[in-house]
């Protein structure tokens, strides 16, 4: 029984997972996890922002990232608190301020779960063209400064000595995190974007040796992940973000652990080898 | 006193009267420093002495506070830093880590690049798996890919065992031959000098001394900055090219002594 609520679930949870997947490579490369988790929670705040000033809640989290992204270079140079520090100030302040302002829109009309967890059932055509637009815009930024990108992340310095202007792409880089939340908030709730930036590109790590083969494997497991948890939630009625979430959860157990078994495995094998010929002897000088 | 730095038609970067703070730190003072094509110039001086602020001021990561730098125009610079540890969260092959030293490369450049740094065979291996003169010479071919005019090398050495940094050297001299390369060393390692040094610039915050190799060596300034150990000399590695040296260093074809030069024969240290 597909119902059209169920395809458009499906196709904006694979459309979210193919964004954020090369977008998630280079969280985990710069190691920026922390930071992208502080942009989703403090989008709460610009989506209650957003409401009250009247205008898009997507305007309103691009809003905030900005917001963010600039306090967070601007007390970088400061010394006396470390970067978690500030990072944790911000997400939880942005999170309990967004929480606060909810409390005085009136009409009470406002899903707060739905943006904690996600809806991804309730996603509409239109939302469906937001993830579309928004993703499509996404992709192709990345694509025009995946080079530079690459290259800053390698070697700041050395990428700064070959000519490549820094400041403009981390700028398209920042922004594109900003889309990428704002679109996927619909389908697995702020709460729990950055699992899915940053699993499935973890995932996907032990089989690729390119950064281009690692973002292909995250997308081909977030897309994975997103099917796959929409299914368990439509078999069990289990909450869809959340189910997505664990199917990526364990795509991720199962790709570490299978490396780790190759490891194991062998160790088992040889340990019985040598079982096996100590017998043997064994046996031998026992018959004589 | 160093001369005011004159510039020509080769004169590939000219630095005059460079000036650099951290805070209330005065970390470099009347420096003037040119590096003309074809011309290998070694900057050498103790720890804290201003050497890789200099190299960042020449490459314009960062602004003098006084004095100022004049580049030729257009001037392509490949660089190789002190220390690129990369990442082992992000994969990388060789021959993607070349792809990305500029736009739009072609497959037979990579094989090029590698091949003049004499390690072809390493292009499909994981730069998480290259030992430290493996991956110094990736370095250089990926700089070379940018088809530089002035080649700037921080430490480059560094790591590389004593057999590989003979190599290293080797191989430096033979780019800076073949392309008329302007190449900016710098070494922390006072006692070995490349033998195809042109210019030793011996830094201490402002110049102490600066000349051939020789000469600085026998400069009562520099035994004078690196003190007792400096007596015996500036040890300047040279050899005859007879032979060539493989990655590991190791010599490749007749077995021949390395021709110590007049400031000393290199020992390797254990």
């Amino acid at each position: 029984m597909t119902e059209a609520f169920f395809l458009r679930a499906l196709l904006a949870g694979i459309g979210v997972a193919l964004v954020s997947a090369p977008l998630g490579c280079f969280v985990v490369w710069r190691r920026m996890a922390y930071f992208g988790a502080t942009l989703a929670h403090s989008a709460l705040l610009g989506i209650a922002l957003g409401i009250l000033a009247g205008i898009n809640p997507s305007l309103g989290i691009a809003a905030s990232s900005v917001a963010v992204a600039l306090v967070v270079v601007t007390f970088e140079r400061q010394r006396l608190i470390g970067r978690d520090t500030l990072l944790g100030i911000l997400a939880h302040a942005g999170l309990a301020i967004g929480l606060v302002a909810l409390s005085f829109i009136e009409g009470a009309r406002i899903d707060l779960m739905a943006y904690l967890f996600g809806d991804i059932l309730a996603v509409t055509p239109r939302d469906l063209a937001w993830i579309a637009g928004g993703g499509l815009a996404v992709l192709a930024t990345l694509a025009l400064i995946w080079r530079p990108l690459l290259a800053i992340t390698l070697h700041e310095e050395m990428a700064r000595a070959e000519g490549v202007r820094v400041v403009p792409v981390q700028l398209a880089f920042m922004l594109s995190l900003a889309v990428t939340i704002a679109i996927a908030m619909k389908v697995v709730g702020i709460l729990l974007i950055v699992s899915l930036l940053i699993i499935p590109a973890a995932a996907a790590r032990p089989f690729a040796r390119t950064p281009e083969q690692m973002a292909l494997g995250a997308a081909a497991i977030g897309a994975l992940s997103a099917t796959g948890g929409l299914a368990a939630s439509l078999a069990w009625d289990t909450p869809a973000g959340p189910s997505i979430v664990v199917v990526a959860t364990v795509l991720f157990a199962v790709a570490r652990w299978g490396r780790w078994c190759r490891g194991a495995w062998g160790e088992v094998f040889k340990l019985g080898r040598t079982l096996v010929r100590s017998v043997r002897v064994g046996t031998k000088s026992w018959r004589i | 006193m160093p001369a005011e730095a004159a510039r020509d038609s080769e004169t590939l970067v000219a630095a005059e009267h460079l000036e650099a703070r951290y805070g209330a730190t005065l970390a470099l003072t009347h420096v003037d420093l040119t590096v003309s094509a074809g011309e290998i110039v070694t900057l050498i001086g103790p720890n804290g002495a201003g050497k890789s602020t200099l190299v960042r001021i020449i490459l314009g990561l960062m602004e003098p506070s006084a004095g100022r730098v004049w580049r030729r125009p257009g001037l392509r610079i490949g660089y190789l830093p002190q220390r690129v540890a990369i990442d082992p969260v992000l994969p990388l092959t060789v021959r993607r880590f070349l792809g990305l030293a500029r736009p739009g490369v072609a497959e037979a450049e990579i094989r090029d690049a590698l091949n003049e740094v004499a390690a072809a065979e390493l292009i499909d291996h994981s730069v998480h798996d290259l030992s430290g003169g493996e991956f110094q010479r990736v370095l250089l071919a990926r700089a070379l890919m940018r088809r530089p005019q002035l080649l700037v090398l921080d430490e480059p050495v560094q790591g590389v065992d004593f057999g590989g940094q003979i190599a290293l050297y080797d191989l430096i001299g033979r780019l800076r031959r073949r392309h008329g390369l302007g190449v900016l060393m710098v070494s922390h390692d006072l006692h070995v000098v490349m033998a195809a040094t042109d210019r030793v610039v011996c830094l201490n915050r402002h110049v102490c001394c600066s000349g051939a190799p020789e000469a600085v060596s026998r400069n009562p300034a520099y035994t004078e900055l690196f003190g007792a150990a400096a007596a015996r000399g500036l040890a300047i590695y040279s050899h005859d090219h007879d032979h060539e040296h493989d990655l590991k260093g190791a010599v490749v074809h007749p077995v021949e002594g390395h021709g110590g030069a007049p400031g000393g024969k290199v020992e390797p240290r254990p």
